[in-house]
């Protein structure tokens, strides 16, 4: 009896993540999504530049590699060539999605664009070696921040659900993380949710999900999971940042 | 006529352009080869307005009007611009409402028309562009009723079916001064 | 005769890309094409397609990289300091072997330079339209008429070879109005493309649409296969037109409004007694080499009128093989050569290369 098997939305290619890395369990989950949706065959996935921009060998789905940062434009291009039948979602670095392409993502949030967009937040820079993030935390010692960030310098982090939040046009943004068996139950609801509000037409939704980055932060994947409890939580508050329909449905 | 060249100008919201598109389309209902090409950018916006048409029995080559036979100077800076690069022996048109001194040229046929006026006495002030039009034609042997109507047609979307003849009494009203 | 409407250049690329079967806009604005979005924003809507005003011009060619993407036919378009931004976009859809039609109504630049017409961006689109190498077919109207039969010769190319045609027009191309013949453009069907990421329906393999090649062997494979595909374009898709060409000593080669203010001035040198002619290439990419190569055979003297700084003139240059002398005529920042200049440097050119009065 088989009681625990890969999803079918999952190719078999080996993934060239690293150890400890929170990237195959985000995979897992949303590949979970697709086939409990049982939506895999018109599903299209976007993945631009980052660690997950081999993404494409990954997922069984129709796949699309983007630029840095564009996916939001792509998705959008891919679901309004057919909203009816395709099923679009990104699945984005905060390097990709906070920084070079800021401006897609809070267009396509302005327009309540109807995709779903997989949010990994590690707070650096993972493909290019561990450089400061827009959401590296305050003090955060990187490869461009060698004296930790500096906010009287580079600034402060984004906080991408607080700053959405305030636009009227997306449906739904959350903050999950993935560092427990707890916390990967409600990554896992929330992500489900993010695709069937997607089928349901109600528009944007986006999971940022606090991931962890062993390699660049220079941690053991034990200790890296014990630091988003200890440092980005209490940055990045966990919680639901906008459900517009559950709001309308409690008046 | 082998090929006539037109420049309209004046200020923007006068119809300059308007004025320039029925001028092409007469021709082009009469088997003619025409080019309409409008001065752009932010100088449409209340400033000067400008259009060059071509109208010919060959096909338009540049479709620049750099030296008219036709200039309609429907304001005094217009006037001032143009004047001088006019085809000898060709014909200036002017709005003597608003162009205060006379053509200095002496080599053209100048018809000067107080036709703001006329338009507003008419009570259809948006009209001095047609009214000099109709001049235009009449001063070059084109003004057939059915020609002028015809082209009117193209120009005025068939919602406004009722300003047809309103333009064409503007019209007749320039032909006739 | 078929029915003719008075039409902006910009109106009648619109219109002839609905035409084609593109049910897909997406733009910013920019003069001097704006009108091409205002078209496409009234019409789309009416027919069942989509237009949507970007964000960027960085959103809008990613949004076209989307629809691509579904196999569908999609465009853009932009001036001159807009199709710089797209140039990342340009790349990638290269990359990715993705067909789109891109519109550039060229103006005056560098930065962001003026309104008015130009030709500047010759080098952009024949030579870099972005990194890496790459090509686009250039298609270059010089007539209204040409705007909306080049635009759905575009996408007919594009879809036949999977890469990006672009129309490089101008200012002038763009705003004026000509009669044009809507009814006698010819459509051919689109072609199949199994490539297309339209979900797998759970029936095929998953299909990926991807630039990212890490092995540098198979990344120069594709380099190869898809200049083996530029080739067979060079052999088989150059459009050029030749005017008074049979005796001619002297040969003008302009596109696009160059083409048309040198008509002016090649009709009044003959009238004149000099032996002018005129090249005028309709595909900038292919550049039709094979007449200027025959034309270094009999031509004593190549004049390129254009635009620009001189840009074309290289490949005119390149093309003689360096059998005649090639001369630059040109007005730029907005400003175009007229038929006098023009007529002035055939003349030079005749005096200068005796015999050809």
């Amino acid at each position: 009896m088989i009681v625990f098997d890969k999803p079918h939305a999952l190719t078999d290619a080996p993934m060239h993540y690293c150890p400890g890395c929170t990237h195959g369990i985000v995979h897992r989950l949303v590949a979970e999504a697709i086939d409990e949706l049982g939506i895999e065959g018109k599903t299209i996935g976007v993945a631009p530049v980052g660690c997950s921009v081999m993404a494409y060998n990954y997922f069984s789905c129709d796949m699309i590699e983007a630029a840095h940062g564009r996916a939001p434009a792509v998705a959008t291009g891919v679901k309004r060539a057919d909203p009816e039948n395709h099923i679009v979602f990104t699945y984005q670095g905060d390097g990709d999605l906070a920084s070079i392409g800021m401006a897609e993502t809070v267009h396509a949030a302005a327009r309540n664009e109807n995709i779903t967009v997989i949010f990994i937040n590690n707070a650096i820079y993972g493909m290019t070696g561990g450089q400061m993030a827009p959401t590296s935390l305050p003090g955060q010692v990187t490869q461009t921040s060698p004296y930790g960030r500096d906010t009287n310098h580079c600034g402060f982090p984004i906080k991408v659900c607080e700053l959405l939040s305030e636009l009227d046009g997306p449906e739904y943004l959350t903050r999950v993380t993935v560092n427990s068996v707890k916390n990967i139950k409600t990554a896992k609801a929330a992500i489900k949710k993010a695709f069937q509000n997607q089928i349901d037409g109600k528009g944007f939704s986006l999971v940022e999900v606090l991931s962890s980055c062993p390699t660049n932060w220079g941690m053991t994947p034990q200790k890296a999971l014990q630091w988003i409890d200890e440092k980005m939580i209490p940055y990045y508050p966990l919680g639901v940042y906008k459900d517009r329909s559950a709001k309308e449905e409690t008046k | 006529m082998s090929t006539k060249q037109f420049l309209f100008s004046g200020f923007g919201g006068q119809g300059i352009l308007f004025a320039g598109k029925f001028v092409a389309y007469k021709g082009l209902m009469a088997g003619k080869n025409v080019s309409w090409l409008p001065s752009y950018g932010p100088e449409m916006r209340g400033g000067t307005a400008s259009c060059g048409v071509i109208v010919g029995d060959e096909a338009v080559g540049s479709p620049i009007v750099s030296t008219p036979d036709v200039l309609v100077a429907m304001n005094l800076p217009s006037l001032d611009k143009y004047e001088s690069s006019v085809a000898p022996g060709g014909i200036i048109f002017v709005d003597s409402t608003l162009v205060t001194r006379p053509v200095n040229r002496t080599d053209v046929t100048v018809y000067a028309l107080p036709a703001t006026q006329m338009a507003s006495d008419n009570g259809t002030p948006t009209l001095a562009n047609m009214i000099l039009v109709g001049k235009i034609l009449e001063a070059l042997g084109e003004f057939d009723e059915e020609g002028v109507r015809a082209a009117l047609g193209k120009v005025i979307s068939a919602k406004r079916a009722d300003m047809l003849d309103v333009n064409f009494n503007a019209m007749k009203l320039g032909a006739n001064y | 005769m078929s029915d003719k409407v008075l039409m902006k250049g910009n109106e009648a690329i619109a219109e002839a890309a609905i035409i084609a079967g593109c049910r897909h806009y997406f733009g910013y604005p920019i003069t001097p094409q704006t009108e091409i979005a205002a078209y496409m924003a009234k019409r789309m809507p009416k027919i069942g397609g989509c237009f949507l005003q970007a964000e960027s011009e960085i959103a809008a060619i990613n949004m076209v990289y989307g629809v691509a993407s579904t196999g569908k036919r999609v465009m853009t378009s932009s001036s001159s300091p807009g199709i710089s931004l797209k140039g990342e976009g340009l790349s990638y859809l290269a990359g990715a072997d993705l067909p789109s039609l891109v519109i550039n109504v060229q103006r005056g630049g560098p930065g962001l330079g003026g309104i008015q017409p130009s030709q500047s961006d010759y080098f952009q689109a024949t030579r870099a339209g972005g990194h890496g190498d790459f090509k686009m077919i250039v298609l270059a109207p010089a007539s209204v008429q040409e705007m909306a039969e080049l635009t759905v010769k575009g996408f007919e190319l594009a879809d036949k070879y999977r890469m990006t045609a672009m129309i490089l027009a101008d200012g002038t191309m763009g705003q004026m109005m000509e009669p044009v013949a809507l009814d006698a453009l010819k459509v051919n069907p689109t072609v199949e493309k199994p490539w297309a990421t339209v979900g797998t329906k759970m029936e095929r393999e998953h299909n990926i649409v991807n630039s990212l090649f890490l092995d540098p062997a198979a990344l120069e494979q594709t380099n190869f296969e898809r200049f083996e595909r530029y080739k067979t374009i060079e052999e088989t898709e150059t459009l050029y037109e030749e005017y008074l060409m049979d005796d001619a000593e002297i040969c003008v080669a302009a596109f696009g409004i160059a083409a048309r203010v040198s008509k002016n001035a090649i009709d009044e040198a003959r009238k004149q007694g000099i032996k002018v002619g005129m090249i005028r290439p309709i595909t900038l990419w292919p550049f039709p080499t094979a007449p200027f190569k025959k034309a270094a055979e009999h031509c004593k003297a190549f004049i390129s009128v254009e635009l620009s700084m001189g840009q074309m003139i290289e490949d005119v240059r390149l093309a003689t093989e360096c059998k005649a002398p090639v001369t630059l005529c040109n007005r730029v920042g907005g400003m175009i050569p007229s038929p006098e200049q023009v007529l002035a440097s055939i003349c030079k050119a005749a005096e200068q290369n005796g015999g050809a009065k």
